[in-house]
Order: structure tokens, then sequence, then C-alpha cells
């Protein structure tokens, strides 16, 4: 493997990070802070998004750049679960509960139905 | 020990630069969050660092559909523990910083961490009617993730406040 895919890697990384950042934010803004709607929708959408990547059946290094790096980059697992025992430690177990039963329901839902579009392609 | 995250605005992160909550009562949009150059260059250089890492173990530790994915699993606990103890510290012990979080917390550990590759993961183990390696694979990732941020954070909190 190339220094340069390496550095694509990289690259595209910081990039997926701060689309995360964007689209965390922006769900914020309209959803509010009462539950994190923000970083569900970045891992539900990255979900469908790396579905369709796998659908897609790409090449080694393709399915390492638009898979690993960019929709890997761009969902997150740590703040997933930071959100959730913030949400328990306040006492709120329901919507901690909520919070990883729909993201791990929707988030294979969403895998399912991209990897399905992207089957079709 | 009482909950000492009562003091601080947000009950989790959604990004240092997000309109906390501002304009919000009367129109619920969509704004996308301030951010200095200072801060997305943070992000930027975290996610970029975080990926790299990732990236590198699951080229160096190939694994098939119906066996456990320690490399996602791997990355996944350790940037749950590592954002754990960035961001108690940031909020609770640390002097305010206007790149730190960005860069350790939103940058780092988000580019570490994956939900995406997990829950592909996942489904292929489904497809492959590995039923059992799929409930086991969830249940600890959640488990071991959400116990790593505990101790972690525990841990920030066992060092008392200088000031």
């Amino acid at each position: 493997m190339s220094i340069l895919i390496w550095m694509a890697v990289a690259l595209i990384g910081g990039a997926g990070s701060l689309a995360r950042f964007l689209v965390d934010g922006a769900v914020s803004s309209a959803a509010g802070h009462d539950f994190p709607f923000g970083t569900m929708a970045v891992n539900i959408s990255g979900a469908i998004l790396l579905g369709l990547v796998t659908g897609l059946a790409l090449g080694d290094t393709e399915a390492l750049l638009a898979g690993t790096a960019a929709v890997g980059s761009y969902t997150t697992f740590s703040t997933w679960m930071l959100e959730t025992q913030r949400l328990a430690e306040e006492r709120q177990h329901r919507k901690a509960v909520v919070n990883v039963v729909a993201s791990l329901v929707l988030g294979v839902a969403a895998a399912a139905v991209g990897r399905l579009i992207g089957a079709q392609l | 020990m009482p909950d000492q995250a009562a003091d601080v605005a947000m009950p989790y992160p959604s990004g240092p630069g997000a309109p906390a909550a501002a304009g919000r009562a009367d129109s619920a949009r969509f704004v996308l969050p301030r951010a200095d150059r200072r801060e997305v260059a943070a992000i930027f250089a975290g996610g970029a660092l975080g990926t790299l890492a990732r990236a590198a173990l699951a080229e160096a530790f190939p694994h098939s559909a119906t066996s456990w994915p320690w490399p996602t699993f791997g990355v996944n606990i350790v940037a749950a523990f590592l954002v754990g103890y960035f961001v108690t510290r940031l909020q609770e012990r640390l002097p305010l910083s206007s790149y730190r979080r960005p860069l350790l917390g939103t940058g780092l550990c988000g580019g570490l961490s994956t939900f995406s590759t997990m829950q592909v993961e996942i489904l292929k183990m489904l497809s492959a009617h590995a039923w059992g390696l799929a409930a086991g694979y969830t249940a600890a990732s959640v488990a071991a993730g959400y116990a790593a941020i505990h101790l972690a954070t525990a841990i920030v909190r066992r060092v008392r406040v200088r000031r």
C-alpha cells in the first residue's frame, strides 16, 4: 500500500470528522439538546452509506478510502457511548436505553437498506 | 459521587461550536455550528490521526464475516475510554480551551471509533446466520464501551480539583 493512499486516508478521515461535526451541530440545532439526535443522525446516515459501499463490492483500495476512511471517520462510537453514559448519569435511564437500542436497530436496518441499494447499482 | 456534571451546560457534546439552544424556542431550524479556523484545523488533524490508526489496524488484521472483529472492537473501546477521560477532564478539571475538545474528542476519538463499520459487521454476521456472534458482539461492544466511559470518568473525578 503506497504512502499516497495512506495520505489520502488521513485527509479523508479529517474531512469525514468535519462532516460529522457539521451534521451533528446542524441536527442538534434543529432537534434540541434534550436527546442526542445529532449523533444518531450522523450514525444512521453513515450506516446507510457504508451499507451502500459494501453493496457496491468495490476493490480493496476503493473500499479502504470510501468505507474505512470516509464513512468510518464520519460515524462515531465513542460519542454515542459518552452521550449514553451522561444520560444515565443524569438518571435519564429511559433516554439512555432508547439511544442505544434505537441506534442499533436503525443502524443495522440502515446498513441493510444501503447494501440492497448498492447491490442494485 | 453526587452529580458533578450538573453544572455542565450540556449533558453530551454537540460540538464545541454548537449553537447552544440559541434561538431554538421559536424556530427549529438547521443551523451549521460555528467554528473558527483553529477549531476546524483541530477537528481535521485529530480526525486524520484517529482514522489513520483505525485504518492501519483494519488493514493489518483482516477478519472474516463470521469471526470476532477485533480491530473495530478494539478501537471503539479504546476511543470510548479516551473520550470519557478527555471530555471529563476538559469539562470538570481543566480551564476552558478552544481547541483541545475539538482535537481530542471530536477529532481523535471520533475518527478512531466507528459506528457504521460495527453496524455493517453485525449485518454480515446476521446474513451469515451467525446469530450468537452478532448478539455477543453487539452486547460486548455496548457493555465494554459504556464501562470504559464510566471508568475513565471515575478516574478523572477521583483527582480533586486544584484551585
